[in-house]
C-alpha cells in the first residue's frame, strides 16, 4: 500500500501543527521547519511526478472505503503536475518570506501557509466534489489569514471583500453540489461521470443547472469575468510573497474546470452539451482584454500585477475553452509558465515597494530604489515573461496557444485579442518600468543626522527571484520534454476511461437496494439500520 | 551545395555570452571592459569570415537543433551570402561602434552596463540573419526591439531617452506581434517553420487564401522595423540614444532588419501585384517624405535620421519591384547606406562631442577647426548624396534606373518622378550637412571649442569613409559578394557588372537633375524652411503621445470605474451572472414531471416556516439594529434546529443547536466593539435593485430546491450503501457520526483545519489590529458605557461554578456515545466549550483563565495532529489513512465497551472545536481588555467570602 499519495495533504498539516503546537514563540524554528517541510513537498512532488509521468492513475481510498462511497484522491498527470508547480512555487515564495522578513509582521504566518498549501493541494488531488468543496474552505479561510497577514487599514478592507466574495462563492457550491447530488446521487467525480453520461433526458435541466452552478464556482476562483471582483484589490493589498503564493490559486479554479469539464461534463455528453464551452471562450477573451487593459490602466505596481494575473487567467482560459487536447496542451504549459512569471512579478513588485518609503508602489517618481540595477533587471526580466515577449517561456505559451486554436471558427478573434492584448501589457510594462526605474527624481537631501534608513535585505529575496527566472528558463529551454508529458496528460484527460477505470474498479460499484421508507420524504440520516446490531 | 557548420550556433551565442562580461569587468577599468566587448565579437566576425570563402563559392551552411519539434520552433541556422552580408555588417560596423563608444561614453556614463545592452543586441542581431526558423528569428526579432529599449534608453535620466525608447518599443512590439501572426500563418502554408524549406513553396503560398493577410502581417513587422511610412516617427525619436546606439542600430543594422526580412522572403512573397503595390509603395512615400523632413531638421541626428528614413524607404521601394535586377541594386544599396551612414552618424557624434551641440543653426565653419572630421563628413555625405566618383552614385544610379521600369497603375511616369524628387532633396539635405556645418565662417559663440577628436574616434569613420571611395573608385572588388548575395535574395543566380559610369541614360539626366535642384533647394533654405514652419507639419510625436496617452487615460478609466471596490456591486454582479447563467441552463435543458408526491401541510412545518420567513422579513427590516439582528438570526438558527429535529436527525439539530449558542455569544462580545446602529448609506434607487436582486436569486435557490425535492434521484443514490455499511463497516450504528468520522472522515478531517485556521486567524488579526491603529482606537474608545452594575453577580458565578462539572459530564457523555447515538466529537467540542464560556462570562476572561493551563493554540494543534495520528496509525495495518478498526473491551465493573479507532480521531475534533472556540473568545476578550476593562481578582464584584475573610483579619 503505498500512502505516497496523500503526503502533500498530510505533510503541511502536520508541519502547521507542529508549528502551532510548539514553535509559535520561535520564529528561527518555524522558519527551518516550514522551510524543511516545503522542500520534502517538492521532493515528494517529484516522485508523485515520476510515479504519474508513467500513465498510471494512482488512487487512495481513505478510509479503506471503495468508491464512489467513501473519498478517494486520485493522482493523475494532471494533478501531478499541479503537486509539482504549487510546491517548487511554495519553496521559492516562502525563500522571499523569510528573506524580506514578511513572517515576523503577525501572527502564524508560516503555519498559515502550510495550511493553505494542504488545501491547494488537496484541491487537485481529490475525486471527491465533496471533499474538493472542503478543502476549497481550506484555502480559503488560510488564505485570508495570509492576506490579512501584517494588517493595515487597506489590507482590511480587501480582506473583508476577498472573504466575503469567496463565502459567495462556497455558499454557490454548495448549491451546485446539492443539485448535482439531488440528480446523479453521487459525490464521486468518476462515479458522477458515469452517471451523467447515462443521465435520463428529463432530468437534464437540473443537471445542467447544476453543472453551471459549479462551473460558476471555479469562475470565481479563477477570476474569470464578470466574477473576477475579489482578485485585484486583493492582490494588490495583500503582502507580496502571499500574492506570489496566489499565483496558484486562480490556477486551482481552472484546474477545476479542466477536471471537471473533461471527466464529467467532457465534450461528448449529450446532457451538458454545449453550455460551458462557448460561454467560456468569450469570458475569457474578455477576462484577457480586462487583464491586459488593467496592466496599462493601473496606478501602481501592485495592481498592475493584480491585472497581470487577471490577463494570463484569460489567457489560458482561451486556450482552454476550445477543449481539444492541443488546447489544452497549450493551457497548461501557459498555466505553468504564468504562475511561475506571476509569482515573480509580485516578489519584483515587493523588493520596489520595500525601498520607496512613502512612495510605495505607485507609478510617481521618487528617488532612485537601492540595489536599483538588479531589481531593474529582474523587473525586465518579469515584465518580458508577464508580456509573454521571447525569449522566456511566455512566448512558447503563447506561440503554442496561437497555434492550437488554428482551424476553430474564433482563430481570428482569438489571434486578434492575444495578440493585441499583448501590446497593450507591453505598453503598460514599459511604462511602469520606466517611470518606477528611470524617472527617478534626485536622492533626497538627507540632513545629515538622520541616517538613512537601512534597505531590508536582498539576499535571499534575490534566490527567490532567481529560483523563479531559472524555472521560467528551464520551462523555455526544456520546452520539448515539457509538452510532451503535457501531450501525455491531454491525452488522459480526454479519455478518461482509465481514470474511471482505476477509481471504481473494473466492475460498476453495486449498489444496495435503498432502504424502505425513502421517497416518502422521509428523513435518511439516522435512520439506522438497527437490526444489523445483533449481526 | 549544403554543408553543415557547427561554427553557426556560435557566431549567435558569442555575443550573448560575451555579454555577461562588460558588466563586471567594467571594475578593472574601461579599457578593459571595452577588450572584453571587442573579444566576442571579433571572435565572431572571425568564425564568419572563415566561412566566407565557402559562401562565395555558393556554399550554404546549416546547422540544425531540435527545440520544440512539436510546434515547429528548431535552433535552425544557415549561412548564405545574405547572411554573410548581414552578419558581416553588424559584426563589422559592431567593432567599429564599440571602438568609437570606448571614447565617446563620458566617465559618467556606466560603460559596462551599455557594452551588456550591445552586446545582447549583437547578438539578437546576428540571430535574426543566421536563423533558419521563422520562429526562431520572431524570438530574435523581438529580442532586438527589448535590447533597443535598453538601448535608447540608455541615459534614463533624460526624458527624450525614456520616452524615445517606450516609443520605439510600442511601434516594433507591435509590429513584432503582427508578425507573429503572419509568421505562424506562413510556416502553415508552408508546412514548415524553416525558411529553408518556405522558400521553395513559392506557389503554393502565393496561390493561398492566406497569403493576402499573412504578407500584411509580416510587412507590419518589417515596416515598423524598418520604419517605414506611417511607422516612420519613432526613428527619429530613438536618436536620443547616445551616438553610438543611433549609428549601429538606427542606421547600420536594427532598421535594416525589416529590410532583411523582406529581402529573405523575396523569393516567395514577392512578384504579386500586392507586393508591388504595398511594398514599392510605401518605400516611395517614404523615401520622398522623409527625404522633404529631413531638409528641414535643424539637429544634425534628426537629420541623418530622417535620411536614413529616406534611404530605407528607398531599399524597400527597390525590393517592392520584384524583380531581380532591382533586388540586386537593394542588396548594392543596402552595403553602400551601412557605410556611409553609420560614418556620418559617428561625425555627427563627433560633432556634438566636441561642440556640446548638434544643432545645425549653432554650428558653421568648422572645416577649420576640424579638419579631419570635415574631411570624413565631407565625402560620405556626398556619397549619400549620389555624387561620383562615390558608391552612393553608383547605386543611387542603379536605383534611378530601375523606377524607369515601374509602371504604377499603368503610369510609367510617376515612380521615375517622384523617385527623382525624393532624390533631390536628398541631395539638398546631404549638402546641407556638409555647408551649414563645416563652411561659412568660423564663429565664436561654439557651447565648446572644437576640435578634432584622438585617433580611436575617428578611426572608425575614417575606415568607413575609405570603403566608400573603394567602392566608388572599384566597383569591380565588392561585384562578386553583391551577385552572391543579390542571387541568395532572388534565390537565382546573378551576374550583374557593377561600374561607375553608366553611359548617356535616362538615370543620369535624373542625377543630373537632382543634384542641381538640391543644390537650388539648399540655396533658397531659408525662405523654404519659414514656409515649413509655417505650414505646421503633423508632428507624430504629437500624434503617438494622443494615443497612448488617451490609450492609458481609457485604460484606467475602465479599470478603475469597472473595479470601484464596492463590495455591494460586485455581489450584485456576482447575483445577476449566477442566476442567468441557471436561468439559461435551466431552459436548454429538459424536465420531466415530478416524481415525488408533495406531503401534505402539517401543523409544525407551518410554524417553523411562518417564523423563518417571519424573522428573516424583520432582519430585513430592523438590520440596522444590530442587537435585534442578531436575536433574530437566533431564531432563524433555532427554527433550523427545530427543523433538523423534526426531521430525525438529531445530530444535527444537536450541531445546529450548539454552533448556534457559541456563535451568538461570540458575535455578543464582538458586538461590543461596533456601533450599535449600522448607518443609513445606500440611496432608495440603490436598496430597491439590490431588493429585486436578493428577490430573483432567492427565488431562483427556492425554484432549485422545489425542482429537486419533488424529484427522485435520477440514478440510485450511493446514501443506501452508508446505511448499509454503516455498523457493518464503521462500527457505528449512528450513520451520521460514522459518515462523518469514517465514510468521510477526511472531510471532517478538512473542516476542523478549516475551524482551526478561522481560530489562528482570529487570533493574529487580533494581535495586529492591535498592535496598530486600531489598538489605539480601542484604548481611546474606552469601555463601553451602559454596562450593568454588577459585572459578576454573586449568583451566576455559583450556578456556574456547579453547572461546569455536570456540562462536562454531558460532554464525554455525549462524546462517547456520539458512535451510535446522536453526538459525537464536534458537539461534545462545543458543549465542553460551552462549559467553560459560562465560567469567563461569570467571573471574567482574564479570572478564568488564569485557573486553566492549557494554551489554546496547543489544543487546536494538539487536536489537528491527534487526528493525523488516528489516521496515520491505519498505516501500520497496511491500510489506508482514516481506515477505522474497532473491537469491544470490557471495562470491569462498568460494562462491555466498544472502542473503534474513529473513537481517537474523534478526540482530535473534540480538541480542535473546544481550542478554536476558546481562542476565538480569548481574542475578543483581549480586545475588551484594551478598551480598559479590569481583570478580575476575585471571581465575583461582592464576594462574600473575601469580605468575611478581610473582616477577620481587620
Amino acid at each position: 500500500m503505498s500512502h505516497w499519495i496523500i503526503a502533500p495533504v498530510l505533510l503541511p498539516a502536520i508541519i502547521a501543527g507542529l508549528l502551532v503546537l510548539s514553535m509559535r514563540h520561535h520564529l528561527g524554528l518555524q522558519r527551518v521547519f516550514s522551510l524543511g517541510g516545503a522542500g520534502v513537498l517538492v521532493a515528494i512532488a517529484m516522485g508523485l511526478a515520476a510515479q504519474a509521468a508513467s500513465g498510471a492513475v494512482g488512487v487512495y481510498e481513505l478510509g479503506g472505503w471503495p468508491a464512489p462511497f467513501g473519498i478517494v484522491l486520485v493522482l493523475d498527470r494532471l494533478s501531478a503536475l499541479m503537486v509539482l508547480l504549487t510546491t517548487v512555487l511554495a519553496v521559492a515564495v516562502l525563500l522571499y518570506a523569510i528573506g524580506a522578513n514578511w513572517d515576523a509582521r503577525g501572527a502564524h504566518f508560516h503555519a498559515l501557509y502550510h495550511f493553505q498549501l494542504m488545501g491547494i493541494l488537496g484541491a487537485f488531488l481529490t475525486g471527491d466534489l465533496f471533499n474538493l468543496f472542503v478543502f476549497f474552505e481550506v484555502l480559503l479561510i488560510a488564505s485570508y489569514g495570509l492576506v490579512i497577514h501584517a494588517g493595515g487599514a487597506r489590507r482590511m478592507r480587501a480582506g473583508v471583500q476577498y472573504v466575503v466574495y469567496n463565502l459567495l462563492g462556497s455558499t454557490l457550491f454548495l448549491f451546485a453540489l446539492g443539485t448535482l447530488y439531488g440528480v446523479t446521487g453521487t459525490l464521486n467525480m468518476a462515479d458522477m461521470a458515469e452517471r451523467v453520461a447515462a443521465i435520463p433526458t428529463e432530468d437534464t435541466a437540473l443537471l445542467r443547472v447544476g453543472a453551471v452552478l459549479l462551473l460558476s464556482v471555479f469562475a470565481v476562483k479563477a477570476a474569470i469575468l464578470p466574477l473576477h471582483f475579489w482578485l485585484p484589490e486583493t492582490y494588490a493589498a495583500a503582502p507580496a510573497p502571499v500574492a506570489a503564493l496566489f499565483a496558484i490559486m486562480t490556477k486551482v479554479g481552472a484546474y477545476a474546470i479542466l477536471r471537471v469539464d473533461t471527466l464529467i461534463f467532457g465534450p461528448d455528453v449529450t446532457a451538458t452539451a454545449g453550455i460551458l464551452s462557448g460561454l467560456l471562450l468569450f469570458t475569457a477573451l474578455i477576462t484577457l482584454a480586462v487583464g491586459m487593459i488593467g496592466i496599462l490602466g493601473a496606478d501602481g505596481l501592485g495592481r498592475l500585477a493584480a491585472f497581470a494575473t487577471v490577463g494570463s487567467v484569460g489567457t489560458l482560459l482561451a486556450g482552454l475553452a476550445l477543449f481539444t487536447p492541443e488546447t489544452t496542451v497549450a493551457a497548461l504549459y501557459y498555466t505553468i509558465h504564468s504562475t511561475l512569471a506571476g509569482a515573480l512579478l509580485f516578489l519584483v513588485v515587493d523588493m520596489v515597494r520595500e525601498r520607496r518609503g512613502a512612495a510605495g508602489d505607485a507609478l510617481v517618481s521618487a528617488p532612485p530604489i537601492a540595489a536599483g540595477g538588479m531589481i531593474a533587471a529582474l523587473w525586465f526580466g518579469a515584465a518580458i515573461a508577464t508580456a509573454g515577449m521571447p525569449p522566456l517561456s511566455g512566448f512558447v505559451g503563447k506561440l503554442l496557444i496561437l497555434d492550437a486554436v488554428r482551424g476553430d471558427d474564433w482563430m481570428w478573434l482569438i489571434w486578434t485579442v492575444v495578440l493585441a492584448s499583448s501590446l497593450l501589457a507591453i505598453l503598460g510594462l514599459a511604462q511602469a518600468g520606466s517611470q518606477i526605474f528611470w524617472k527617478t527624481t534626485e536622492p533626497a537631501q538627507v540632513a545629515g543626522d538622520a541616517p538613512a534608513e537601512a534597505p531590508p535585505p536582498l539576499a535571499l529575496p534575490a534566490v527567490a527571484a532567481f529560483t523563479l527566472i531559472g524555472a521560467i528558463v528551464g520551462l523555455t529551454v526544456f520546452a520539448a520534454p515539457v509538452v510532451a508529458y503535457l501531450e501525455a496528460t491531454a491525452g488522459q484527460l480526454y479519455d478518461p476511461s482509465d481514470y474511471i477505470a482505476a477509481v471504481l474498479g473494473p466492475e460498476a460499484p453495486e449498489i444496495p437496494p435503498a432502504p424502505d421508507g425513502t421517497g416518502e420524504g422521509a428523513p435518511t440520516a439516522s435512520a439506522a439500520p438497527q437490526d444489523e446490531g445483533g449481526a | 551545395m549544403e554543408a553543415t557548420s557547427d561554427m553557426l550556433p556560435l557566431i549567435v551565442a558569442l555575443p550573448f555570452l560575451g555579454a555577461l562580461l562588460p558588466g563586471i569587468v567594467i571594475r578593472a577599468g574601461r579599457d578593459t571592459c571595452t577588450w572584453f566587448t571587442l573579444f566576442p565579437t571579433a571572435l565572431a566576425l572571425l568564425m564568419l569570415l572563415l566561412h566566407a570563402p565557402g559562401v562565395m563559392a555558393g556554399e550554404v551552411y546549416h546547422w540544425r537543433l531540435d527545440w520544440l519539434p512539436g510546434l515547429g520552433l528548431d535552433a535552425n541556422f544557415f549561412l548564405d551570402g545574405l547572411g554573410l552580408l548581414f552578419a558581416g555588417l553588424i559584426l563589422g560596423i559592431g567593432l567599429l561602434i564599440i571602438l568609437y563608444a570606448r571614447f565617446y561614453l563620458s566617465k559618467n556614463d556606466p560603460m559596462g552596463q551599455f557594452f551588456t545592452y550591445l552586446l545582447l543586441f549583437q547578438g539578437a542581431m546576428v540571430g535574426i540573419v543566421l536563423s533558419d526558423n521563422i520562429l526562431l528569428l520572431l524570438i530574435f526579432w523581438e529580442l532586438t526591439s527589448l535590447s533597443s529599449f535598453l538601448l535608447i534608453g540608455y541615459w534614463n535620466h533624460l526624458p527624450e531617452g525614456r520616452q524615445g525608447a517606450r516609443m520605439a518599443l510600442a511601434v516594433t512590439g507591435m509590429g513584432g506581434l503582427a508578425m507573429i501572426g503572419g509568421m505562424l500563418i506562413l510556416g502553415e502554408i508552408a508546412g514548415s517553420y524553416d525558411i529553408s524549406v518556405i522558400l521553395q513553396h513559392k506557389d503554393a503560398i502565393q496561390a493561398s487564401d492566406w497569403y493576402l493577410p499573412a504578407l500584411l502581417l509580416i510587412l507590419l513587422g518589417c515596416f515598423t522595423k524598418s520604419a517605414q511610412f506611417p511607422f516612420h516617427f519613432w526613428l527619429p525619436h530613438a536618436m536620443a540614444a547616445p551616438t553610438p546606439v543611433s549609428a549601429y542600430l538606427h542606421s547600420a543594422t536594427m532598421v535594416k532588419a525589416g529590410l532583411f526580412l523582406m529581402a529573405r522572403l523575396w523569393p516567395v512573397l514577392s512578384g504579386t501585384p500586392e507586393w508591388f503595390y504595398i511594398v514599392a509603395t510605401t518605400g516611395l512615400i517614404t523615401m520622398v517624405i522623409a527625404a522633404v523632413i529631413a531638409l528641414f531638421k535643424d539637429d544634425l541626428k534628426g537629420l541623418l535620421a530622417f535620411s536614413t528614413v529616406s534611404h530605407l524607404g528607398l531599399i524597400t521601394m527597390l525590393l517592392g519591384f520584384g524583380t531581380e535586377a532591382a533586388a540586386l541594386v537593394a542588396v548594392f544599396h543596402i552595403i553602400n547606406h551601412a557605410s556611409f551612414k553609420a560614418a556620418l552618424f559617428m561625425t555627427a557624434g563627433i560633432v556634438d562631442h566636441e561642440a556640446h551641440t548638434r544643432d545645425i543653426k549653432r554650428l558653421g565653419g568648422l572645416r577649420h577647426l576640424m579638419p579631419v572630421t570635415f574631411v570624413i563628413a565631407t565625402i560620405t555625405a556626398l556619397s549619400m548624396a549620389g555624387i561620383p566618383p562615390l558608391n552612393g552614385f553608383i547605386s543611387k544610379e542603379m536605383m534611378l534606373k530601375e523606377t524607369t521600369y515601374a509602371a504604377w497603375a499603368g503610369n510609367p511616369w510617376l515612380v521615375p518622378a517622384l523617385a527623382t524628387f525624393g532624390a533631390l532633396f536628398s541631395v539638398a539635405y546631404s549638402f546641407r550637412y556638409i555647408w551649414h556645418v563645416f563652411m561659412g565662417p568660423v564663429r565664436d559663440d561654439y557651447p565648446a571649442r572644437p576640435h578634432d577628436p584622438g585617433f580611436g574616434m575617428w578611426a572608425g569613420p575614417a575606415l568607413l569613409a575609405a570603403i566608400v571611395v573603394g567602392i566608388g573608385v572599384a566597383p569591380f572588388v565588392v561585384e562578386p559578394f553583391v551577385n552572391v548575395v543579390a542571387g541568395a535574395v532572388t534565390g537565382a543566380p546573378q551576374d550583374t557588372h557593377l561600374k561607375l559610369w553608366h553611359g548617356v541614360n535616362a538615370a543620369l539626366f535624373m542625377s543630373i537633375a537632382a543634384i542641381l535642384g538640391g543644390a537650388l533647394l539648399l540655396a533658397s533654405h531659408r525662405a523654404l524652411e519659414a514656409g515649413w514652419l509655417r505650414a505646421g507639419p503633423p508632428a507624430a510625436k504629437a500624434i503617438f503621445d494622443a494615443i497612448v496617452g488617451a490609450a492609458t487615460r481609457a485604460a484606467r478609466g475602465l479599470t478603475d470605474g469597472l473595479h470601484d471596490g464596492s463590495l455591494t456591486r460586485f455581489s450584485a454582479i456576482f447575483v445577476v451572472t449566477v442566476t442567468l447563467a441557471g436561468a439559461i441552463a435551466w431552459s436548454t435543458g429538459e424536465i420531466g414531471a415530478p416524481s415525488r408526491a408533495t406531503l401534505p401541510i402539517a401543523i409544525v412545518p407551518l410554524i417553523a416556516t411562518v417564523l423563518l420567513v417571519g424573522a428573516t422579513l424583520c432582519l430585513v427590516a430592523f438590520h440596522r439594529n444590530r442587537l435585534l439582528a442578531l436575536v433574530l438570526i437566533g431564531v432563524v438558527g433555532l427554527t433550523v434546529a427545530v427543523g433538523f429535529a423534526y426531521f430525525s436527525a438529531p445530530d444535527l439539530a444537536m450541531t445546529q443547536l450548539s454552533v448556534e449558542v457559541v456563535t451568538i455569544i461570540l458575535l455578543l462580545l464582538a458586538l461590543n466593539f461596533l456601533p450599535r446602529e449600522t448607518p443609513r448609506e445606500s440611496s432608495g434607487a440603490r436598496r430597491l435593485r439590490d431588493g429585486v436582486l436578493a428577490v430573483a436569486g432567492g427565488g431562483a435557490v427556492a425554484a432549485l430546491a422545489y425542482a429537486m425535492m419533488t424529484r427522485d434521484f435520477a440514478l440510485p443514490s450511493i446514501s443506501s450503501y452508508h446505511l448499509a455499511n454503516s455498523y457493518k463497516g464503521g462500527g457505528g450504528t449512528n450513520v451520521v457520526n460514522v459518515i462523518l468520522v469514517d465514510f468521510r472522515g477526511f472531510d471532517t478531517y478538512g473542516e476542523i483545519i478549516v475551524l482551526g485556521i478561522a481560530a489562528l486567524v482570529i487570533f493574529a488579526l487580533t494581535q495586529t489590529v492591535l498592535r496598530g491603529a486600531g489598538g489605539r482606537f480601542l484604548e481611546s474608545q474606552g469601555r463601553p458605557g451602559g454596562e450593568a452594575g454588577d459585572r459578576h453577580p454573586l449568583m451566576m458565578v455559583v450556578a456556574t461554578r456547579v453547572m461546569m462539572p455536570m456540562a462536562l459530564m454531558v460532554g464525554v457523555y455525549i462524546f462517547l456515545r456520539g458512535h451510535n447515538e446522536p453526538g459525537g466529537g464536534f458537539i461534545a467540542g462545543l458543549i465542553v466549550a460551552i462549559a467553560l464560556l459560562m465560567q469567563y462570562m461569570a467571573s471574567g476572561f482574564a479570572w478564568a483563565e488564569a485557573r486553566q493551563r492549557v494554551p489554546y493554540h496547543s489544543t487546536i494543534a494538539l487536536g489537528v495532529l491527534i487526528a493525523t495520528a488516528t489516521g496515520i496509525g491505519a498505516w501500520f495495518n497496511g491500510v489506508p489513512f482514516l481506515t477505522s478498526a474497532h473491537d469491544y473491551f470490557t471495562v470491569p465493573g462498568i460494562a462491555e465497551l466498544h472502542l473503534s479507532t474513529a473513537v481517537a480521531f474523534d478526540v482530535g475534533v473534540f480538541l480542535t472545536v473546544l481550542g478554536a472556540v476558546m481562542l476565538a473568545l480569548w481574542s475578543l476578550s483581549r480586545m475588551a481588555r484594551r478598551t480598559g476593562e479590569p481583570v478580575n481578582v476575585e471571581p465575583m464584584d461582592v464576594n462574600p467570602a473575601a469580605d468575611a475573610a478581610s473582616s477577620r483579619e481587620g
